[in-house]
């Protein structure tokens, strides 16, 4: 194994570790506001990969210029998420954990029914585009465009989240709401519109996934899973909630399941980021940032 | 309250317990006889996954309804049941009765080392820790040329016989044996209900500081339940894999599958007696024709229909369709 050959992976795993990131972050943010696990979490960014796709074919445009579109449309499909299925859920006076488990994991899996019913049960690529096939060269580390254009989006979607949170009336009411969702009441914020807003925008930043994603990887009913799977790894690794725990914690998974492929065969390539998050959660049970 | 009216509200309670143990043997006898009158191969297919459901769930149960911890990791526990009993069979010729007991001890065995490394969690980082290591599971068994890697393990063909749990061509046995698996099940979970663990869990549940507070040992307590629970999962597991006579990672460790053993307890009533039935009864025949007679062509329109249903019932009937029988559900308060 040369050095070149770690570099190139420990950056394959940097810019995987970014999307991550984003993946996780609209899970933690819904998490955090409103204690609720969206078991549907794999299947929004299922929704905003088939968006893309829907719309490339329709357009003929290239996924950047569509990216914010896809955003947009998810803002909307999460807060009807909210409005249609988790409001109803949050009003169970009895098992309400497992109420929002089976409810959302419902709509997960109506969700996927759906893209099997309209898109077919096959794999799919979004056709080339101006990206696809172009690499770049950093002193001998070969970086695909595509993956690139993908680690720039989520940097400027968390730089866009933190001055959201920091300097935004919306921010203040979703900080204020998760801090005590019955004090803003007094202070006239409605927090069904805020949960709703919340919902929003969490969705909104998997749809930014979603699209970065779509452009170099496979469309499949089911491509959620294994996705939801490490987003629930990382916000749990980064502690529920927190926005900065999220983007640190996508990284370190993204650097460990590359180090993990240069030491075990590529089939087991989960096992470094699943066994780093059991010891991270049994030393520290609130994760890497939660507030214990 | 007086002391004779407290003895008379005890053996009224008495009373109903005893009630439910009778209408469960009833039952188990009734069903016993539905071989006689359904013949064709589909519905018995059906029927013993419902039962099989019915059993799992009611496992689960044990240590989610009862106790509460929420465990979507119980498919390492099915899956460890399902290797051990294939592994022991297939590679030492030890006969599926007691490769299900012995899945089923390794898997409490699993469910006490998981549980002391996983109970200081709380809520969802418990839960998330479940997924995570019944994950590991499955990939370390999709890794594992011994017992067949991705490809699984392929029973040998035999004849039919109840030492071997082979029974090719008529399955009313396997109907026999899970309609036992369930009732065994059922009745460990009725005999526990009034014990003292059956009260510390759900002191547990309810108020762990509170019950800390009053002498109760949260931490063997909810070991106690997920060695119960873990062991007739896993001999669930057994069962599941001479039925079958295949197995592979996906069929028997697949978070999936921890999902559909905690499902029909939630839709049932999480927590109760008969809720784990109840919701077995409904779901499974309904995942069973939805998927054969409306998504034979890959559509997904079953899934549609599935997953809305779920989604409906979860929303609608929060406590569970028991809640809908009033009967029952105001003796579990007495």
């Amino acid at each position: 194994m040369t050095l070149q050959t770690i570099f190139q992976v420990m950056a394959s795993g940097l810019l995987m570790g970014l999307i991550y990131a984003l993946v996780a972050v609209g899970l933690s943010l819904i998490f955090g506001l409103m204690d609720v696990v969206n078991f549907a979490h794999g299947e929004f960014l299922m929704v905003a990969m088939y968006a893309m796709f829907g719309l490339v074919l329709l357009t003929g445009l290239d996924p950047i210029l569509l990216t914010p579109l896809v955003a947009a449309g998810m803002f909307v499909f999460g807060a009807f998420a909210y409005l249609g299925v988790v409001r109803f859920a949050m009003r169970a006076r009895s098992n309400k954990g497992m109420v929002q488990i089976f409810a959302t994991f419902g709509l997960a899996v109506l969700l996927q029914g759906l893209a099997q019913t309209l898109f077919s049960p096959d794999f799919r690529n979004l056709p080339a585009a101006w990206l696809t096939g172009k690499t770049l060269n950093l002193g001998g580390v070969f970086l695909p465009w595509p993956q690139l254009y993908g680690c720039a989006v989520s940097l400027l979607a968390f730089v866009g989240l933190w001055l959201l949170m920091t300097r935004t009336d919306l921010g203040k009411a979703l900080e204020a709401t998760r801090e005590d969702r019955g004090a803003v009441a007094l202070v006239g914020i409605d927090a069904n519109k805020v949960f709703m807003l919340g919902w929003g925008l969490g969705a909104a930043l998997t749809g930014l996934a979603g699209a970065a994603l779509s452009a170099f990887y496979y469309i499949h009913p089911q491509v959620g899973a294994s996705f939801a799977l490490i987003a629930y790894v990382t916000v749990a690794l980064g502690g529920f909630g927190s926005v900065f725990g999220s983007l640190a914690a996508g990284i370190i998974v993204g650097l460990v399941e590359a180090a993990t492929t240069l030491i075990l065969p590529p089939s087991l390539k989960s096992i470094g980021i699943y066994a780093l998050y059991l010891a991270v959660v049994l030393v520290r049970p609130s994760g890497l940032f939660g507030k214990a | 309250m007086s002391g004779a009216s407290v003895s008379v509200a005890m053996t009224t309670f008495r009373r109903g317990r005893l009630r439910e143990l009778a209408l469960a043997g009833v039952l188990v006898i009734a069903v016993a006889t539905v071989p006689l009158f359904v013949r064709d191969a589909y519905s018995m297919n059906v029927l013993i996954l419902t039962l099989l459901y019915a059993a799992l769930s009611q496992s689960w149960n044990i240590l989610g309804g009862y106790c509460g911890q929420i465990s979507l990791g119980h498919a390492l526990y099915f899956g460890l049941g399902a290797y051990t009993t294939s592994l022991l069979y297939v590679h030492f010729g030890v006969l599926p009765w007691i490769g299900l007991a012995a899945g089923g001890a390794l898997a409490a065995l699993v469910a006490l080392a998981l549980g002391a490394m996983c109970f200081r969690l709380a809520g969802h980082y418990f839960t998330i820790a479940t997924i995570v290591i019944a994950e590991i599971g499955l990939t370390l068994i999709h890794n594992w040329d011994y017992a067949g890697a991705a490809m699984g393990i392929q029973w040998p063909f035999g004849p039919d016989s109840w030492a071997t749990l082979q029974f090719a061509r008529d399955k009313t046995p396997y109907f026999h044996f899970v309609l036992g698996l369930f009732a065994v099940t059922w009745l460990v979970t009725w005999l526990i209900e009034e014990s003292r663990w059956g009260y510390w869990w759900r002191a547990v549940k309810d108020n762990a500081e509170a019950a800390e507070s009053l002498g109760v040992t949260i931490f063997s307590s909810k070991m106690m339940a997920a060695a119960i629970s873990a062991f007739f999962t896993a001999a669930g597991g057994g069962f599941y894999a001479a039925f079958l006579s295949y197995i592979d990672p996906e069929s028997v460790m697949s978070f999936r599958l921890s999902l559909l053993m905690a499902l029909p307890a939630v839709i049932g009533g999480i927590g109760t007696l008969w809720g784990p039935v109840i919701g077995a009864v409904v779901l499974i025949p309904m995942t069973e024709v939805t998927r054969s007679y409306i998504g034979g062509s890959g559509a997904g329109t079953d899934l549609i229909v599935y997953g809305g249903l779920i989604m409906v019932i979860a929303l609608a009937r929060p406590e569970g369709l028991l809640s809908l029988l009033p009967r029952m559900s105001a003796e579990k308060t007495p």
